[in-house]
């Protein structure tokens, strides 16, 4: 954690509110995305309990596994899912705009530009805590190698139709979630506390309700109402109580963002209620007569029932966190602009990406990607961190505060500039520039600074430091000379607003603005023998062996 | 006339003393040993654990119950996969440690699985001990221990161990299982849970080291293998996989916390007398005891340690800095309390040629300037977080363009 970041922090714990850690909003919101609260059994891996999921804050849909260890239930839950998930995928994969892409023409080798089809815009799905992209990660996982009775009618326990392909488009969005400053799936409290500082550590900042009540504490009245005029005064009090406060019944009044639950409410409340179930069930079972039937089908229903509430009482309050997490990143944050548009871009090529991939017919994701993709997969995600960085930095002053501090950037006021101009056959412009900061940048001999200048870099050389005039008071500031570089024109005369001017406050960072791919790597064919050598033909991946007692 | 009491049974009684009469000292359980591994320096954590006091219960007893508890499926689940990782005498269970560990030795076509059942923790330790004596004098056979009772030394006192096996190869040498309940899918497991079952597994291969060497008196002493077996679930199944780890790293490490570990006698004795631990003792008496002995309060504790809550609340109260994040104190110097970082940002307090309180100054002056406010209002501005929202988007200016 930087010092500024510590400093909000305790100014967080000092005032009893949340405190800026950002002045924009650095990631993207889309205006329908897909919310998913799913809750999970206890114990078992990837077994799902149920969840809310849906576009409308006010209509979610309710799944519910009554009988988490039954595979007919899980699959049935499971299909629903992708009812209501992959419709909304396809809203965002028709609509396509042209675009151009680099490809190398496999013939003569060169670089060629082709036309391709870009989706206009991207499904976002955003879960409330970090635990839940891995949930996401998982049941792509458990669903991507199901086989349907359709694709192999030999299979046991077919797994219903679109079941799979819902699994290779969770376990994309659950990969894409790697690449930082990706948006296609988001983890609420990620967002927030990459917004907020509260007076809290970063480990209970996983807590959705106490990061939300630091940041929006529910007003003085709503407690007043309730009788109780000592609690939820402060961001702290109410945290507090999201996190530990219980009914008469020891239930907790804010129930965890999931996808694990409260033991309590699994001892006290959901196995009792799986319990009725299971016996309403045995009792259908041995029925004798049709009247005897129905009237067990009246019980088994209300059992069902039971647990249906349940769990919508469990995910209910963590639906509404997320929707009021949004509604505050929406109100109180301004979107960081062009930047954040651009790295939105290029989650709509991986969406498309993938999307092109499932209608090309390609087989799901495998298990363990090869020496070259992973490697691949690797150096874009250490890109896009880099980049990142870059990013919010010249996006917010806040974050780039944090920068100078760290001798990473410098800002001042320019306090003179003197032409010069290259040596060699035609003379180019190379201004000197000296800025007066209080910063104090590490800059080592001829190391190279960067400005941001209509949005693209310009670089100028560190020069040296000049001597404060005798006269001037001692306040700490330094006179950094800087020589421009480029940016400026072809002429022999820079353009007009390409140097800086007597008095401008400007501010130079020390690293680049834009990413440089890396090298390139070898062709999967090429892999060295130290990676595992070439991959070989790829053969279609079995799916999970199936055994009597599997729990998914 | 009462016989001269030695060192071990003086400390023995004033342990007992501490815990509360007629309470039975508690076996330091995986929590615990978690709980020493992040953080070794609590003096209030090791006196507890070292006298055996159930600090769920103490918790509870001051009003900041803990939140651990176990999910009746989660424990229905891990309990049906242990039996059936041991069914049939261990038959799959020594597979997987004859196929991940020894190969070279003969497989285990059927294993000796000596009784345990003892009375009380010093019984069953001392019934394991002698069955590991055993074992390891029947060469050529494999045994397995189930459940058996290790005792460890911990800070001059004997803690109480249950590891879910030990496995007595042919060759005499020892191994440790543990039997999880977390998948491992695709090969590999959740890295932190791994980690979790690796520090256990290290303390208790620390404890057959220490019966080994007691046994090794006449003969060389027994191997105790380093490379411990992880039973879990494979990927979406019930059916168990293993892996085998090396605990070697762990192993070192907890050793030396064990050695560096504040002794529990040298704490005792600053305890007043007559202190004690007792959950039925009223609130306000235990709240001194447990104040009787300092805390070395981190978030991480949360995780770990039952008493956490009652600690963080006495941490927040004080203002300590490290409520928020060990890593927060790296920076700070010697100021350790958020009124007295805050106060010496404004400028207000602290020596302005200390580095730490410079660099303050620095970092409150750029964020004050990055938000547009004044450095002096920091932590001082109740009545203006109301307009900040609407200031914040209109009065930003990137300092880049």
């Amino acid at each position: 954690m930087s010092l500024i970041a510590t400093l909000a922090r305790m100014e967080a714990v000092s005032t009893g509110r949340a405190q800026p850690a950002a002045t924009v909003r650095h990631r993207r919101l889309s205006d329908r995305p897909l919310v998913f609260v799913p809750l999970t059994t206890a114990g078992e891996a990837g077994a799902p309990l149920g969840a809310l999921v849906g576009t409308d804050r006010d209509a979610p849909h309710l799944l519910v596994v009554p009988q988490p260890r039954d595979r007919e239930l899980r699959f049935a839950f499971l299909s629903e899912l992708a009812d209501v998930v992959l419709p909304y995928i396809d809203t965002y994969a028709d609509d396509v705009e042209a675009a151009e892409r680099g490809e190398t023409d496999p013939e003569t080798g060169k670089r060629v530009k082709v036309e391709v089809e870009l989706c206009a815009d991207a499904p976002q799905l955003i879960v409330p805590s970090r635990a839940g992209v891995d949930f996401v990660r998982l049941l792509g996982r458990s669903m991507r190698f199901r086989r349907t009775a359709e694709q192999d009618p030999e299979t046991p326990y077919p797994a219903p139709p679109r079941v799979p392909l819902l699994g290779r488009w969770l376990t994309h969005f659950g990969e894409r979630a790697r690449v930082p400053g990706s948006s296609l799936l988001l983890a609420m409290t990620d967002v927030l506390a990459r917004h907020w500082a509260t007076g809290q550590s970063t480990l209970e900042d996983q807590h959705l309700g106490a990061l939300l009540a630091w940041i929006d504490p529910p007003p003085l009245s709503t407690s007043l109402e309730r009788g109780d005029p000592q609690s939820a005064s402060t961001g702290a009090e109410a945290a507090l109580r999201a996190e530990l406060a219980r009914d008469r019944d020891g239930q907790l009044l804010c129930p965890p963002a999931g996808p694990a639950t409260d033991p309590a409410f699994d001892n006290k409340l959901l196995a009792p209620a799986i319990e009725r179930y299971d016996r309403a069930r045995t009792a259908l079972a041995a029925a004798e007569d049709g009247l005897e039937a129905d009237d067990r089908l009246g019980d088994l229903t209300a059992a069902e029932r039971e647990i249906r509430a349940l769990v919508e009482s469990r995910t209910r309050p963590t639906w509404d966190a997320v929707w009021r997490g949004l509604d505050l990143l929406r109100s109180r944050l301004p979107e960081a602009g062009q930047h954040v548009e651009e790295r939105w871009t290029r989650d709509r090529w991986s969406f498309t990406g993938h999307r092109d991939r499932v209608l090309a017919g390609e087989p799901p994701q495998p298990r363990r990607d090869d020496a070259v993709t992973a490697a691949n997969k690797l150096a874009a995600r250490e890109r896009e961190q880099a980049r990142l960085e870059a990013q919010e930095a010249l996006d917010d002053p806040l974050v780039m505060a944090g920068r100078r501090l760290a001798g990473e950037a410098f800002a001042g006021e320019v306090t003179e500039v003197v032409m010069a101009y290259s040596e060699g056959k035609r003379p180019s412009p190379r201004p000197l520039v000296t800025v007066r900061t209080d910063d104090r940048p590490h800059l080592g001999e001829r190391a190279k600074v960067f400005r941001s200048l209509g949005g693209k870099p310009q670089a100028a050389e560190f020069v040296g430091y000049e001597k404060a005039p005798e006269d001037a008071p001692d306040d700490g500031s330094a006179l950094v000379v800087l020589r421009v570089l480029d940016k400026m024109g072809r002429g022999k005369e820079p353009e007009e607003g390409s140097v800086p001017e007597k008095d401008d406050l400007i501010c130079f960072t020390l690293f680049e603005h834009e990413q440089r791919g890396g090298a390139k790597l070898p062709d999967p064919e090429q892999t060295p023998w130290t990676h595992g050598g070439p991959p070989g033909e790829q053969v279609p991946e079995a799916a999970d062996a199936l055994t009597q007692e599997d729990v998914l | 006339m009462p016989l001269p009491r030695t060192r071990g049974t003086a400390l023995r009684h004033r342990l007992a003393e501490l815990r509360g009469p007629d309470i039975a000292a508690k076996a330091l359980d995986a929590r615990a040993l978690a709980a020493l591994a992040a953080n070794p320096g609590c003096k209030r954590r090791a006196i507890l654990d070292g006298a055996g006091v159930n600090k769920a219960a103490l918790a509870s007893a001051l009003g900041s119950p803990s939140v651990f508890g176990q999910s009746q499926f989660a424990f229905t689940r891990g309990n049906a996969f242990e039996a059936k990782v041991k069914a049939d005498g261990g038959a799959e269970l020594l597979r997987l440690v004859h196929e991940k560990l020894d190969r070279s030795a003969e497989p285990p076509a059927h294993a000796r699985v000596p009784e345990l059942t003892a009375t009380g923790p010093e019984g069953r330790t001392a019934r394991t001990a002698l069955a590991l004596r055993e074992a390891t004098e029947t060469r050529g056979e494999w045994t397995l221990l189930d459940h058996p009772m290790l005792a460890l030394d911990v800070a001059g006192s004997p803690a109480f161990l249950e590891p879910d096996a030990v496995v007595v190869h042919p060759d005499g040498s020892w191994t440790v299982v543990e039997i999880k309940s977390f998948p491992m899918l695709d090969g590999s497991a959740d890295p932190a849970k791994v980690g979790a079952a690796a520090r256990q597994a290290a303390v208790y291969v620390l404890a057959l080291e220490q019966i080994a060497a007691r046994l090794g008196d006449s003969d060389p002493a027994p191997r105790v293998r380093h490379r411990v077996l992880l039973v879990c679930p494979k990927d979406f199944s019930n059916l168990p996989t293993a892996s085998a780890v090396d605990v070697r790293k762990q192993r070192a490490v907890t050793a030396r916390q064990l050695a560096r570990l504040t002794r529990i006698e040298d704490i005792a004795d600053t305890l007043p007398a007559g202190t004690c631990f007792s959950p039925e003792l009223p609130a306000a008496d235990l709240t001194a005891a447990v104040e009787a002995v300092p805390a070395t309060y981190a978030p991480e504790c949360l995780s770990a340690c039952e008493l956490a809550f009652h600690c963080r609340a006495r941490a927040r109260a004080s203002g300590a800095v490290t409520s928020l994040g060990r890593s927060v104190r790296a920076e700070l110097g010697g100021l350790t309390t958020v009124e007295g970082v805050l106060s010496a940002a404004r400028g207000e307090s602290g020596d302005p040629d200390d580095p730490a309180v410079a660099a303050l100054r620095r970092a409150a002056r750029l964020r004050a300037e990055a938000l547009g406010r004044e450095a002096e209002t920091l932590g001082n501005e109740a009545e203006a977080l109301g307009h900040e929202a609407e200031a914040l988007g209109t009065e930003a200016v990137a300092p880049c363009h």
